[in-house]
């Protein structure tokens, strides 16, 4: 289990990390959701031991990721957002060579990696940097496993991915985590927030929700609403007169609108936008999605500062 | 504003590389005013089709026309008439806002008083008028990218390429991004638009999807959720590409 208390991470006058606090279970597969530059990458790094923080402790199994780096670095596995494998040597030699750090044999623990090295196994005598971005990111997870660790962090494994591969990927994960590693991964794509047992919404270094994904969803705390309109950018323009209204988005085919829970009900927005000539439209109350959550609470954050 | 005036025509376009067939055999065409989707897999080709439409790589065969001009003979007029922007390609970091537009406004041939007028329009439109001075590698990562667009816009090309433009940009700034793809076409700029986050794909007037070197289909979103009975895009994605 990984446990982060009062993370604080800046470089310069940049705050990357704000007292971040966060505890993940063992065996959880546990994502950290936000865009690029929301912090995510600094505190993969710092479990990892990679970086120093400025203030607050964390610990992985018990191991705190300062005084214990060494011991760290033999109970986890880290896939980094950029390639890193050697781009000189084969996929089979990488992977050789990351099992000889570790003190293990791929022999040994073959049957953690076999899932995923066999779809590449074909290409073992190809030289790593010469693979499709598919590919690398399976040699790079076989490589973050061979050593069987306890816990797995992984930066951003699907980003520029197709949303084939990504499904594929994600699968794995879910595979892994039945074998009982601890699994903590990043990702920009909201929509693989629902693939998670728990997640932590990130943005500009501070944590702004950690729930399950379904209590995130159950706890959004106004009215939204699904709007189907031939012409879903004149309709959110026209929305944003709608006194009150706290946002319109498109997502998608429909447009998703968010007013003060119990402030108005699908009968009097067809009816404001009618009068404002928009008739051939549906207005349906809809459950929010992880994005959803995401935007309310940029939204909330910006109007406190 | 879609037309039916094309502005990208593409016959039997075909790249080889060694034995390695990247394009096999495509042919589409673009409408002027068309926000214009390029999906596919990694792998798929794209990068390869969307190199030689922008003048950058010479095809195996095929007859391409981008804005009225030849890919084999005319690359230098197709550059002067499109604006190219990717996530991992954009702005210079060390030179400032104003600078980089300075710089591509040069590129781009434009005279002195009319960069002048659209950077200042641009400045305001993003509100970005107070930042000028700063360098682009001290704004963040969605302010940089709002930027690289309205800067490869800023000649008003005829065609506006973008290799995944949104691609780890927060879900406010990304919708933001894609009003001013609107705003662009109601200029009458034609949008050429690659991206891995489906929910983008709905909002293109026609979507093409590649598969290992070919167009594998290629219509309205809602014509190919309808022909391959999907609820979205993802789906069709899914059925299409897997």
């Amino acid at each position: 289990m990984i446990e982060i208390k009062d993370i604080h991470k800046q470089y310069g006058d940049v705050v990357a990390l704000e007292k971040v606090s966060l505890s993940v279970k063992k065996g959880e597969l546990f994502g950290l959701i936000g865009p690029d530059g929301a912090g995510k990458t600094s505190l993969m790094r710092i479990l990892m031991s990679l970086l120093l923080p400025d203030g607050g402790s964390a610990s992985m199994n018990g191991l705190d990721v300062v005084a214990d780096f060494k011991k760290i670095r033999t109970i986890t596995g880290y896939m980094p957002g950029r390639f890193s494998l050697y781009p000189d040597l084969t996929v089979e030699e990488n992977l050789k060579f990351f099992a000889t750090v570790f003190g293990t044999t791929i022999q040994e623990n073959y049957h953690l990696i076999k899932d995923i090295y066999q779809q590449i196994e074909p290409f073992k005598t190809r030289r790593a940097g010469k693979l499709s971005g598919g590919m690398k990111q399976k040699l790079a997870l076989s490589c973050a496993l061979i050593h069987k660790p306890e816990i797995l962090i992984l930066d951003e494994p699907t980003t520029g991915v197709d949303a084939v591969s990504r499904k594929e990927f994600w699968e794995m994960l879910k595979r892994l985590k039945v074998m009982g590693i601890t699994i903590m991964v990043s990702t920009p794509y909201m929509d693989e927030a629902s693939l998670c047992d728990r997640i932590a919404l990130i943005q500009q270094g501070n944590l702004m929700s950690v729930a399950t994904p379904q209590a995130m969803i159950n706890s959004f705390p106004e009215d939204l609403w699904a709007i189907r309109t031939p012409k879903i950018y004149n309709t959110s323009k026209l929305l944003e007169q709608l006194p009150s209204m706290i946002s319109a988005n498109s997502f998608g085919q429909v447009l998703h609108l968010v007013t003060p829970r119990g402030m108005y009900n699908s009968g009097s927005i067809q009816q404001f936008l009618s009068q404002h000539g928009e008739t051939e439209i549906s207005v349906e109350m809809a459950e929010a999605t992880i994005e959803d959550v995401f935007i309310l609470l940029m939204h909330n954050r910006k109007e406190k500062s | 504003m879609m037309t039916n005036e094309p502005v990208i025509t593409v016959k039997k376009m075909v790249k080889k590389f060694g034995n390695f067939v990247a394009n096999d055999n495509l042919s589409f065409e673009v409408y002027k005013g068309e926000i214009f989707g390029f999906l596919g897999a990694n792998g798929a080709g794209k990068t390869t089709a969307i190199r030689i439409l922008c003048g950058l790589s010479t095809p195996t065969s095929g007859e391409m026309k981008v804005a009225g001009y030849d890919v084999y003979h005319q690359t230098e007029k197709i550059k002067q008439n499109i604006g190219y922007m990717s996530q991992k390609f954009s702005l210079y970091e060390d030179l400032t806002v104003y600078e980089n537009i300075r710089f591509y406004g040069g590129v781009y041939g434009m005279k002195v008083a009319d960069r002048k007028a659209k950077t200042k329009e641009m400045l305001d439109r993003l509100e970005l008028t107070a930042y000028e001075n700063r360098k682009i590698g001290d704004l963040p990562l969605g302010w940089k990218q709002k930027l690289a667009f309205s800067i490869a816009i800023l000649h008003t090309p005829k065609i506006v390429f973008l290799d995944e433009p949104t691609g780890g940009v927060d879900p406010i700034t990304r919708r933001q991004f894609w009003n001013l793809i609107y705003e662009a076409v109601e200029k009458g700029i034609t949008v050429f638009v690659t991206t891995h986050y489906m929910d983008e794909a709905e909002y293109c007037d026609r979507v093409s999807i590649m598969a290992d070197g070919k167009i594998v289909a290629l219509d309205t979103p809602l014509k190919l959720k309808e022909q391959y009975n999907a609820a979205n895009m993802d789906e069709v994605f899914l059925k299409i590409a897997r």
